[in-house]
């Protein structure tokens, strides 16, 4: 039997988690929205979803291979994707969770889920990547750059499913309203401020969290005005992706994703 | 540098630039590279005796990236003008705007509505396109069929004309 691929550990210091955690939102996310190839509820929607997950995967690769270089240990984007256990992962907890298996026809979980996750979590690294553009630490200036134009696309998508499924049928606007019920409570990770946050404001390498809050409100306010939902009460709970303890769904996600490579180390085609 | 390498340097990328013009994007062919806006410089190499190539991709997650980058290096080797050195610039960020006149014509003429210059403002949340002409008929009655397509960078449209689907870049 072939050897499998042992574990790498990062040096996780501030300026690395603060790059992982971004990368690896990007990552799962995709992930997430990949498992809707070839089950989307429509032609165009299943391409949609793969070409979202496709422009996160580009820009997780780009975070990924910059979190190496100041990690400083000489590892490459594939190894911190396919080589790191689940506590090494800095991801918010939403973008992990899985959709709700609503019912046999829909294989992929409930389209609402997705929906409304990805408009949550579009607006959210819009906010970022706008911020980020004048970033002190020029590599990430220009992956922000970039990745901006992309999250403004999969935010006006996302946004208009969103007015679609609530201002739509009775049973549409029902599941998203129970979407957005199971997201909501994992949102406040989002805009959480500790060390990390803090020390990145102070260098000017990107925004804390906690500066995103009033715009993301605004912009998904005026949304959800639309769509006929309105914005839950806030809770307490906070998730703690980002300081690497996670969901019970997150091993499951990389079980699938990082098998090929722990199987066949530094497999290539 | 003395006075007869200049001349022979200018002679040298321009030689290279004209290459470049030929070697087509791998997934819109009717375009060249050039026309693309994705070359954003070729140098001297100094210390390798050929050219230096700067890209810049289109989209994070394109595909292509690589494949430019290999197909560039080979078309410059089969021109004798190697050594190539191929770098990668992520700022500025690429947009819609490079694509030169000639490729928006190359575009039309292939069946792909052109994107719409852009200038320096900023985008609202949600933009609808409407009104593309249509790359065939020149229609302005056309609707999006699909905010995705074929391609990171293009979406689906429908003339309500001529009744033929097209697909067009995307500005960004």
């Amino acid at each position: 039997m072939a050897a499998t691929a042992d574990s790498i550990r990062l040096n996780l210091t501030p300026p690395v988690r603060y790059v992982l955690r971004l990368a690896d939102t990007a990552l799962i996310h995709a992930q997430r929205l990949g498992e809707w190839c070839g089950h989307g509820p429509v032609l165009e929607e299943d391409i949609a979803l793969t070409n979202m997950a496709l422009d996160l995967v580009g820009q997780a690769r780009a975070l990924l291979t910059h979190a190496a270089r100041l990690e400083g240990e000489g590892f490459d984007e594939d190894q911190l994707a396919f080589l790191r256990d689940e506590a090494q992962f800095l991801n918010l907890t939403l973008a992990e969770l899985p959709a709700r298996r609503s019912s046999a026809h829909a294989p992929g979980g409930d389209f609402a889920d997705t929906v409304l996750r990805n408009f949550l979590l579009a607006t959210w690294f819009k906010l970022v990547w706008t911020r980020m553009a004048a970033s002190s630490d020029t590599e990430l200036a220009g992956i922000a750059g970039k990745a901006v134009k992309e999250a403004r696309y999969h935010q006006q998508h996302a946004g208009d499913w969103v007015v679609r499924l609530g201002d739509g049928t009775a049973e549409s606007a029902r599941r998203l309203a129970a979407a957005l019920e199971r997201a909501w409570p994992y949102t406040n990770e989002m805009f959480q401020r500790d060390e990390v946050d803090a020390q990145a404001e102070a260098n000017r390498m990107g925004p804390a969290r906690d500066s995103l809050a009033a715009d993301w409100q605004r912009e998904v306010a005026a949304v959800f005005v639309e769509a006929g939902l309105t914005l839950p009460a806030a809770t307490p709970f906070v998730s703690t992706g980002t300081l690497g303890r996670h969901s019970e769904h997150m091993g499951f996600i990389l079980a699938e994703m990082q098998s090929l490579q722990r199987a066949h180390p530094g497999g290539r085609w | 540098m003395n006075a007869t390498a200049l001349p022979a340097r200018d002679a040298m990328l321009e030689r290279a630039w004209a290459v470049l013009d030929t070697v087509p994007d791998p997934e819109v062919p009717a375009l060249s590279l050039r026309d693309l806006g994705v070359v954003r410089e070729v140098q001297a190499d100094t210390a390798g005796g050929g050219v230096e190539v700067v890209l810049t991709p289109t989209y994070s997650g394109c595909p292509a990236t690589e494949v430019i980058a290999e197909s560039v290096r080979a078309a410059l080797e089969d021109e004798g003008l190697g050594p190539v050195k191929v770098t990668h610039r992520l700022a500025p960020a690429w947009t819609t705007d490079w694509i030169s006149e000639a490729g928006r014509r190359k575009l039309r003429e292939y069946g792909i509505a052109p994107p719409a210059h852009l200038g320096s403002g900023t985008q609202p949340i949600r933009l609808r396109p409407r009104g593309i002409a249509c790359p065939r008929c020149g229609s302005a009655d056309t609707e999006r069929l699909s905010a995705f397509g074929s391609t990171a960078c293009k979406a689906l449209h429908r003339c309500l004309a001529c009744r033929e689907p097209f697909e067009h870049f995307k500005p960004i």
